[in-house]
């Protein structure tokens, strides 16, 4: 074959990463195995002690992964710049995959508003108080757009090498992501309907509640940016974990805005 | 230092090299054990399938006609997410994409390895659903009600989780394909080049990302109606069961393209390299791939002609579909213009690519029937139906499956394969599948219904057909089982490229069996003239 020479005998000459093996892989299908038991025992009234540690161990197994991880970039160097740009591509592609998550809940809700069933006849479906869009959502409308603001605040931050600037951007970030969970919980207190009183309360928990438990995900993965700026581990060409967390954070912001829209003002 | 020596350096010893693995090769490996482990386990089952059709009245489920659709569901959720998908994506796309396209290993060794485990987790819960309660008797489809209020038991739940983690388990396999393909490849093996089996395995990966994630969603609704009281698909409380139809087909149509698209692949290589030219019409096969896979998510309501929906949902439905014929076409006409005046070699693997071209084809034409809507209502849910989205699926994707089996099992193991037992598990399999399948049309046009354990005496004698092909096919998985005996006890070893000048792709220049590491350094492609796998200085 003309085309192509072979020079094994040399040392590796590409700039990929090889991984070196890991129990994580094992262990996180393991413990999504008991998450999964769990959930089927505590939904047939069995106790929640199983789910619990599925939680757990899923919560180990990350923590352990990621570990590995950042060693990987910041001990061994093993992100080079296309290993980055890999990484980039990965965290996109899973953020699009997201989309088409939510992308369903989003269609029930259309699906149930705009083709009304005759067993409800209106929407919202008579006896049913929706919340008022201009208080309390609206005031996390405000919240999570400035959280987006700050989080691009401290992405400016770490292309200038301003350490102080990156922290404390961030932990306003974390902050904001903190205040918006409180009020959506507290939101969900004083709500006039339960997850099972009929198709309203399915879509708007199912929807809201999803989209809570990433901005839930988003303010971990930012705390431990935090952590990890407050150690100095951003440089201004190398921040790949510190982008992801952006992006993360811009999807779930992009998110709540259509269910805002949608969903609370339009629907509601 | 030797190639070999340095291989031996990084090759883990023992168990750690098959639970800890962060090697594309031996991960590829582990999804080919699952596949032929489960798709053993899946054949069983259509046997015994067969078994219970073979005369009318019951054989021996009397009164266990929910058993019967529990081993209805067994046996499709297994054969698409065990079997065909575990074969076509996860093992021959790990084994063979970084070989294709120059690189050392996958681009996230770990994530590959998760998503191999998440599927053998998935497998237990589904093994475990069938012997819970009352098991799932609702099929791969799983719609509601009969999946909600039908089926209290936890065998239900146990289904819906293990579809789940097959979900992650593909998701995450499908972002590390796209990402190792987009950012791997070697110097100047542009996009537009690269062969087609990675192309496939691209476009089947993107379908996967956008597919899944709908079909999570649809779980998720289904697991809270059936657990927590809310009312997706539940008319009294404002619901509606005909959405979860539409959640369930906008990932189910992508995903019947998922499995066959890898099949396209494969047979693009195995006619190519035994008529010894290159294909016909790369690009325009890239670009047919393109538009299946565009078209797949705008067809989906095609399954759903018979809920009730309007005449324009019809009409475009049934046009929308139709298109789909073309793009297909193209990659029929590119084959066979590709064995026009080529130098062909009948070997094993070419065999079971003209058996694929054939059949699907046959299933493509029916397809064509089944796209009208006016047909459809009337043939919804017949045998007609069984026996088109067999010739597709288990003449189609499985022959392609095989196809790739004997083409590179030299490169995976090192050894040959049998030719004249090659051949007798592909005239065995051939005759077996096609006595099975070809009278079910015949049996649904008359108005036999699926999943349904007994019919009326009228279809007696076509139903004794289609059960005697089920036992000549029983004879080919027999034939295969020695078929890898023979295999992995051969003593002689294969050439890095047993297949001669048609073999063009980047995988034919390394050693056979492939070293634990290949391409640590990147093969050196040439800008012009084009790769010999091209024809048209691309």
């Amino acid at each position: 074959m003309s085309t192509v020479t072979h020079t094994e005998c040399l040392p590796a000459s590409h700039p990929f990463h090889m991984v070196r093996p890991s129990p994580w892989p094992m262990v996180g299908a393991v413990s999504a195995l008991v998450l999964a038991l769990g959930l089927i025992t505590m939904m047939h009234n069995h106790g929640p002690w199983l789910l619990i540690t599925g939680v757990l161990l899923i919560l180990v197994t990350m923590a352990g992964w990621w570990r590995d991880v950042i060693r990987e970039a910041v001990v061994e160097a093993a992100h080079t710049l296309p290993v980055r740009h890999g990484l980039r591509v990965g965290v996109g592609l899973f953020i699009l995959s997201e989309v088409m998550f939510f992308a369903a809940f989003f269609w029930a809700f259309f699906h149930s508003a705009l083709l009304v069933s005759p067993s409800v006849s209106v929407w919202p479906p008579a006896g049913i108080q929706p919340l008022e869009p201009w208080g309390v959502p609206f005031l996390n409308t405000l919240i999570l757009l400035s959280s987006g603001l700050t989080v691009n605040w401290a992405h400016h931050g770490v292309r200038a090498d301003k350490r102080r600037v990156v922290v404390m951007a961030l932990l306003a970030t974390v902050a904001l992501g903190g205040l918006f969970l409180f009020l959506q919980a507290y939101e969900y207190g004083h709500a006039a309907f339960a997850f099972h009183e009929g198709i309203y309360p399915s879509v708007f928990y199912m929807a809201t509640g999803f989209h809570g438990f990433h901005v839930m995900v988003g303010v971990c993965f930012l705390s431990v940016t935090l952590g990890r700026a407050m150690r100095g581990q951003f440089t201004p060409d190398h921040h790949v974990g510190f982008e992801a967390a952006a992006w993360y954070w811009h999807f779930v912001d992009v998110v709540w805005l259509f269910l805002f829209v949608w969903i609370y003002w339009w629907g509601g | 230092m030797s190639a070999h020596a340095a291989e031996q350096d990084h090759r883990p010893a023992g168990w750690r090299r098959w639970l800890l693995s962060t090697n594309h090769k031996d991960i590829g490996t582990l999804y080919l054990v699952l596949s032929v482990t489960a798709g053993v386990v899946g054949a069983a089952i259509s046997f015994l399938i067969r078994a219970e059709l073979q005369q009318p009245g019951m054989q021996f489920l009397e009164n266990q006609e929910q058993f019967y659709n529990v081993l209805v569901t067994a046996h499709g959720v297994i054969m698409v997410f065990f079997v065909v998908m575990p074969a076509l994506i996860g093992g021959f796309g790990n084994w063979f994409v970084p070989l294709m396209i120059g690189a050392p290993d996958m681009a996230f060794p770990r994530l590959n390895n998760i998503s191999f485990w998440l599927l053998a987790a998935a497998l237990v819960l589904l093994v475990a659903s069938a012997n819970i309660d009352q098991g799932p008797g609702t099929g791969w489809t799983v719609y509601p009600p009969l999946s909600t209020s039908g089926h209290p038991g936890a065998g239900v739940d146990f289904a819906i989780l293990a579809l789940h983690l097959a979900g992650a388990s593909s998701v995450l396999g499908a972002i590390n394909f796209i990402t190792t393909i987009l950012n791997m490849r070697a110097p100047n093996l542009t996009m537009m080049r690269l062969p087609l089996f990675v192309w496939s395995m691209l476009l089947t990966s993107l379908l996967l990302v956008l597919a899944i994630p709908i079909l999570a969603g649809a779980l998720t609704m289904l697991l809270t109606d059936r657990n927590f009281g809310t009312t997706f698909f539940n008319p009294a409380g404002g619901g509606d069961p005909v959405f979860y139809q539409h959640l369930f087909w906008f990932f189910g149509h992508p995903e019947v393209y998922i499995m066959i698209l890898p099949a396209f692949g494969i047979v693009s290589h195995v006619v190519a390299t035994f008529s010894r030219k290159p294909i016909f019409g790369h690009k325009g096969m890239i670009y047919a791939m393109m538009a299946i896979a565009v078209i797949g998510f705008m067809v989906w309501a095609h399954h759903m002609f018979t809920v009730g929906m309007n005449v324009t949902g019809r009409v475009y439905f049934t046009a929308a579909t139709l298109v789909i014929a073309v793009p297909t076409g193209v990659k029929i006409f590119s084959w066979i213009a590709t064995l026009w005046g080529g130098s062909i070699q009948l070997r094993v693997p070419l065999l079971w690519a003209l058996g694929f071209i054939f059949l699907f084809t046959v299933g493509g034409v029916t397809g064509v029937v089944l796209a009208n809507g006016g047909l459809s209502v009337a043939l919804h849910d017949s045998y007609y139906v069984v026996a088109h989205f067999h010739y597709v699926l288990s003449l189609g994707a499985v022959f392609a499956m095989f196809a790739g089996f004997y083409y590179w099992i030299g490169k995976m193991t090192g050894r040959p394969y049998p030719e004249g037992l090659g051949r007798l598990h592909f005239w065995l399999t051939f005759i077996g599948v096609n006595l099975t399948f070809f009278p079910m049309h015949f049996m649904g046009l008359a108005g036999m219904q699926r999943r349904v354990p007994d019919y009326p005496d009228a279809f007696a004698g076509w139903n004794q057909v289609a059960s005697t092909g089920a036992w000549i096919s029983v004879a080919s998985v027999l034939v295969f089982l020695v078929v890898l005996w023979r295999i992995f006890s051969a003593r002689e070893r294969v050439a890095a490229n047993p297949w001669g000048e048609g073999a063009t792709t980047l995988e034919w220049t390394v050693p056979s069996p492939a070293p634990f590491h290949t391409f640590t350094h990147q093969p050196v492609i040439e800008a012009s003239p084009a790769p010999h796998w091209l024809n048209d200085g691309a």
